[in-house]
């Protein structure tokens, strides 16, 4: 009964301290990006607010709360409400599953789990909420009452739809070298420095790719593409209401990094463990883990935001076209070339080391083939008339 | 249908392999604007830090003295006369006797305004000036003001003190 209740405590306070950071993250994500931007840009950016600017998302945030909160009369006030609060709902709920770290020793014995909750369907998990995620995008676009908002709704739905495939593709290799869908199996079978990224550069390319139309984010964000859609699904929102889905998106952001350092980059992993267990203890040791996770997710969001003030946005057939017949086959080759990464050095009794190789290998035999095929079905020229 | 000889046709070659991935391009993009991260930020900071705008900047108006303290302007009008926003409004007297360290000439403004609303600092003013007595600064701008009442511009902002003598740059 004494273990229950501590286990259940320690539990308790992991998940607010998870919850915490997730939203510290997404909040100070709104700061960054826009002190990023302006770097980006050779600007400063915002630095008014408190010391360079650090108390920027506070004053966002009591600027979004105070501002008129605005529900259109023609609307479904009721899915109106739902849209956002579903964006944000998801959004938190993905990283339940993600193994922040290893486990903690609380004393007598009790070992507790840096992680929300150790299913053997973790990345499944994953999927299935973030593919729920897309709902909060469509109702709140459909309960707008507007062209617009509608038109970005139905965006966001076939994007997602059409990315979903590639990025289980890509994960489906994962899922073969680990022979498990439990994230922390995944993230073990990762340890010292077996990271997947050098088995499967491919496929973490492919989900990176993947994860960027998954979180509407540059060069996809065509829901949201003002040029074309005013603001896409909020543009009816303001207040809070539009705060959510921004926010969601950033709290999707910081997710899916976690998922990418999860699934490619070794999870909780980092040089040197052995060192640092035995000088410090493995508590201190798997705290540093803890924070090299985050460290990693973070980096993440980094190349996020550094794509998006890099790339312009894609035309809205291109990025169909890109996601069914570029990313499919080319997850689809992918995984038939990790069947060799597994089987080829199994076969022959060789090391990781010619694994890595078979992985690299593929790079070029990729190239090879794309240049087979682009060489038989392209090469038409195009006559343009250009007025001077 | 062709309406000018101007149109020139181009053939564009179907993307090449390298294009069609974009990884190539598109690395090459993060690297630029990777570079741009690291470069100092060109902005101005602009109340805090003020950039210099030339010695030809027309700004704040100023109305001279001589070497010897006293107020270069004789009223003669040619300034308001040459004004395009009728902005300048004068009333001229007559220098008593032992006001000469006061004023230069023999007659002076006992009132000089300058309706800064109006003011559309072309410089007419300046270059109409026969006594070389009224400038546009080139280190001072006109401040922003609250309310009508401070509008209009006397003597107590524009003559030049004594204390903060103006000197645009290329003067001796």
């Amino acid at each position: 009964m004494e273990l229950t209740s501590t286990v259940f405590t320690a539990k308790a306070i992991y998940v607010g301290v998870i919850f915490a950071i997730t939203l510290g993250v997404a909040a100070y994500s709104t700061y960054f990006e826009r002190i990023f931007a302006a770097f980006f840009q050779d600007r400063v950016g915002p630095d008014r607010a408190g010391p360079f600017g650090i108390l920027q998302p506070l004053a966002d945030a009591v600027k979004m709360f105070m501002k008129e909160d605005f529900i259109p009369a023609n609307s479904s006030k009721w899915l109106f409400i739902l849209g956002p609060c579903l964006s944000m709902f998801t959004a938190l709920m993905t990283s339940a599953v993600i193994p922040f770290g290893d486990t903690i020793d609380l004393g007598n014995g009790v070992k507790f789990d840096l992680q929300g909750i150790d299913v053997n369907i973790g990345i499944l998990w994953v999927f299935g909420i973030v593919s729920l995620g897309v709902y909060g995008i469509l109702v709140g676009g459909w309960a707008s009452n507007n062209k617009y908002s509608l038109l970005g709704a139905i965006r966001a739905a076939s994007q997602n739809i059409s990315y979903e495939l590639a990025m289980g593709l890509s994960i489906i290799s994962i899922l073969m070298m680990t022979g498990s869908l439990s994230t922390k199996a995944i993230v073990e079978a990762q340890q010292n420095g077996h990271w997947n990224i050098l088995y499967q550069p491919v496929g973490f390319i492919l989900f990176i790719i993947c994860a960027f139309a998954e979180c509407n984010r540059t060069p996809f964000d065509l829901p949201e593409c003002e040029t074309e859609l005013i603001g896409g699904y909020h543009t009816e929102y303001s207040s809070m209401k539009l705060g959510f889905y921004l926010f969601a998106e950033y709290i999707n952001m910081f997710v899916s990094g976690a998922v990418m350092a999860t699934l490619y980059f070794g999870g909780y992993d980092y040089p040197f463990y052995e060192t640092v267990v035995n000088s410090f203890g493995e508590n201190v040791a798997n705290l540093i883990g803890f924070g090299a996770l985050i460290g990693k997710a973070l980096f993440f969001v980094f190349v996020f935001m550094w794509v998006r003030w890099t790339l312009p946005r894609f035309r809205y057939d291109q990025l169909m076209n890109l996601g069914w017949t570029g990313l499919i086959p080319i997850a689809m080759f992918n995984v038939v070339w990790t069947g060799l990464i597994i089987l080829l050095p199994a076969e022959f009794n060789l090391s990781s080391w010619a694994s890595i190789g078979v992985a690299i290998a593929g790079i070029p035999v990729l190239i090879v083939g794309l240049f087979i095929y682009h060489s038989i079905a392209g090469g038409k020229k195009k006559k343009t008339a250009l007025a001077r | 249908m062709k309406l000018s000889n101007r149109t020139k046709v181009l053939e564009q070659e179907e993307l090449t392999l390298a294009e069609r991935i974009y990884l190539p391009a598109i690395a090459g993009g993060m690297m630029t604007t990777l570079k741009h991260f690291f470069q100092k930020p060109v902005t101005i900071r602009y109340p805090e830090q003020k950039r210099y705008l030339g010695p030809v900047f027309r700004g704040h108006h100023i109305l001279k003295r001589d070497q010897n303290g006293a107020e270069r302007c004789t009223a003669c009008g040619l300034c308001a006369v040459a004004c395009p926003a009728e902005a300048i409004s004068m009333v001229a007297e007559e220098r008593k006797k032992g006001e000469e360290t006061l004023y230069r000439e023999e007659k002076y403004a006992k009132v000089y305004e300058i309706n800064m609303l109006r003011c559309i600092f072309c410089g007419l003013c300046e270059e109409a000036c026969p006594k070389e007595a009224i400038f546009l600064r080139h280190d001072k701008m006109v401040p922003v003001f609250n309310d009508r009442n401070e509008v209009i511009f006397g003597k107590d902002k524009l003559v030049e003190k004594m204390d903060d003598r103006y000197l645009r740059d290329g003067w001796k």
